[in-house]
């Protein structure tokens, strides 16, 4: 595998893409922000009312913060999937940018990274507005920004190299039903894994979104204990390890 | 030294060959052409050039530096139209000058300037606030070339330039090329319209299936090959015969001939009008006869036996 090429040019290429995110921010942020907020107000308000305590939390408080961490997902996953394919394939765009001293890996990494800042932006708004919401506890939620960037690191990586493996628009739908539905259901967003059979539970512990919810909800409840760094670990390294791959499957798309 | 130097240059993709170790030299300041039709291999090299595609092997050379070692350096001094517009939807007409300059770390007090200066130069002053989308395609061909120009490259690489324009913007585009030659700017440039070879260039190869059949100046082609004149024979029935009967009485005139498909052409060694005159003579009948000046897609013919746009 060969050593990544990336130079400062990054900046300039993410740059583009804030110029282009912040002429349409509004209309994009209040798409994002508008789901998340449908389901805390039927399923953390309506089913919430028939629902138990859920780990002696009242349900309201117990989803909240799953859903920071989900909306922090399907942004990013959105952005580095259909917005990454249409960019390269549509527009060209990538085409046009390693005409100039731009390097293709530093077009993947600019994509990655903004993958990453609308984790963090998407994240953070829905994180504000449980704040006002009044299901914010601890200042430990001051940690989950950062969370939230290597979430959306990481799940831009795996987007990239999903887009990367079957590079058409058809088949971001089966990204979607086939692998982020499911993580969206049983990565303990809606509820505790405990209930579930021992291998559904094991299967969730390959989830990345199951140990973003769960140092997310930890710290927005100030419920830290050291397994967290397990988590955050968990996702970092697996980050590190797919990142060469997103590079080398993008490349070869744009480099023949 | 020259603006780009290849040897034995060769790129295989897929187990295909679309280059097929070829030599050639683009000097300073000239405009120098690949002509050949689609898939002849001009683009394939013309991405190497630009250090998009890697070389398989041979020696690549622009600017002097191998494109191998020094990829961005080279593009730092280079312009690349490509051969589809890939102009940034997403960005307004002024926009991407300026967005594209962030990428050779342009001062945005020089990016500006120069950006406002190119969209003058190019006529597209009073669109700088429109969306890209709102342009004609010969206006977006236009944009793309200016934002090639936006770093003051040494050399600028046009793939196709003017494919798809109609005739009044492609002479449009043609006049703004041969501006920027006479500054000094060196061109290359890849196209399959032979007017577009013999109004541009300086220069120029022929390319067809990976391979360079022909190199030098379009009139000197034109010369060495075919003459000054072309008899295009259209018989109403193409027969053995026929041809043989027309080859026989006019071939004492003739340089050469050749058949491609239902046309006859001849190549007269010196007059035209002398074999058109042998040819009237003759008891068949003609579906055209043309004396006309002989062309680059003469050459072209003759050296592949297919036409250009074929």
């Amino acid at each position: 595998m060969r050593f990544p090429d990336v130079s400062p040019l990054v900046w300039q290429v993410l740059r583009r893409h804030l110029i282009v995110f912040s002429r349409n921010w509004v209309t994009n942020l209040t798409f994002n922000f508008f789901e998340p907020l449908l389901y805390i107000t039927a399923l953390g308000v309506g089913l919430g009312a028939y629902v138990q305590d859920m780990e002696g939390l009242p349900y309201l408080h117990y989803l909240a913060p799953g859903l920071v961490a989900s909306s922090a997902m399907f942004a990013t996953t959105y952005e580095c999937t259909y917005g990454t394919f249409v960019r390269m394939e549509f527009q060209k765009t990538f085409h046009a940018m390693v005409a100039t001293p731009v390097s293709i890996d530093d077009v993947i990494v600019a994509e990655i990274l903004y993958g990453t800042f609308k984790s963090v932006l998407y994240g953070t708004v829905i994180l504000l507005v449980i704040l006002v919401l009044g299901l914010v506890t601890s200042p430990w939620a001051l940690l989950v920004p950062p969370v939230l960037a290597v979430a959306g690191f990481l799940f831009a990586i795996l987007s990239m190299i999903w887009t990367g493996l079957v590079p058409n628009m058809e088949n971001f739908n089966y990204f979607f039903s086939l692998i982020m539905t499911p993580l969206f259901l049983f990565s303990g967003v809606f509820f505790p894994l405990s209930g579930l059979p021992k291998i559904m539970q094991d299967l969730a512990w390959l989830s990345p979104l199951y140990h973003v919810v769960n140092l997310v909800r930890s710290l927005v409840l100030g419920q830290v204990h050291p397994g967290l760094l397990g988590d955050f670990l968990w996702l970092s390294v697996l980050a590190a390890v797919l990142f060469p791959l997103s590079l080398k499957l993008i490349r070869r798309l744009i480099i023949k | 030294m020259d603006a780009v130097v290849a040897e034995k240059l060769t790129k295989e993709y897929n187990g295909k060959v679309a280059v097929r170790g070829i030599y050639f030299r683009v000097h300073y300041r000239e405009c120098f052409g690949f002509l050949g039709p689609n898939g002849a291999g001009k683009t394939t090299t013309v991405n190497m050039i630009y250090c998009l595609s890697p070389v398989t092997s041979g020696k690549l050379t622009v600017l002097g530096m191998d494109v191998r070692k020094h990829p961005r350096e080279i593009k730092s001094r280079l312009g690349v139209v490509p051969q589809e517009n890939n102009l940034d939807p997403d960005l307004k007409v002024l926009q991407n000058l300026l967005v594209y300059a962030n990428y050779f770390r342009i001062p945005p007090a020089t990016a500006r300037s120069r950006a406002l200066e190119l969209l003058e130069f190019f006529d597209l002053a009073d669109r700088a606030g429109e969306k890209v989308d709102r342009l004609s395609g010969g206006m977006k061909r236009r944009l793309t070339i200016a934002r090639a120009l936006i770093n003051n490259p040494e050399l600028v690489i046009l793939d196709e330039p003017t494919t798809g324009l109609d005739p009044q913007a492609r002479h449009l585009v043609w006049q703004r090329l041969r501006r920027l030659k006479e500054r000094g700017v060196t061109l290359l440039l890849t196209t399959h319209y032979l007017e577009e070879a013999s109004q541009l260039c300086d220069r120029l190869v022929i390319m067809d299936r990976g391979e360079i059949l022909e190199e030098g100046k379009p009139g000197e082609l034109v010369a060495r090959h075919i003459g000054q004149e072309v008899v295009e024979v259209g018989l109403e029935r193409m027969e053995e015969a026929a041809t043989a009967l027309v080859v026989e009485r006019t071939g004492h005139l003739l340089r050469e001939h050749l058949e491609v498909g239902d046309n006859l052409f001849l190549f007269p060694r010196e007059k035209g009008q002398a074999v058109l005159q042998a040819l009237q003579d003759l008891p068949l009948r003609f579906s055209h006869l043309l004396l006309r000046p002989a062309t680059l897609e003469d050459v072209f013919l003759k050296l592949t036996g297919r036409g250009l746009q074929a």
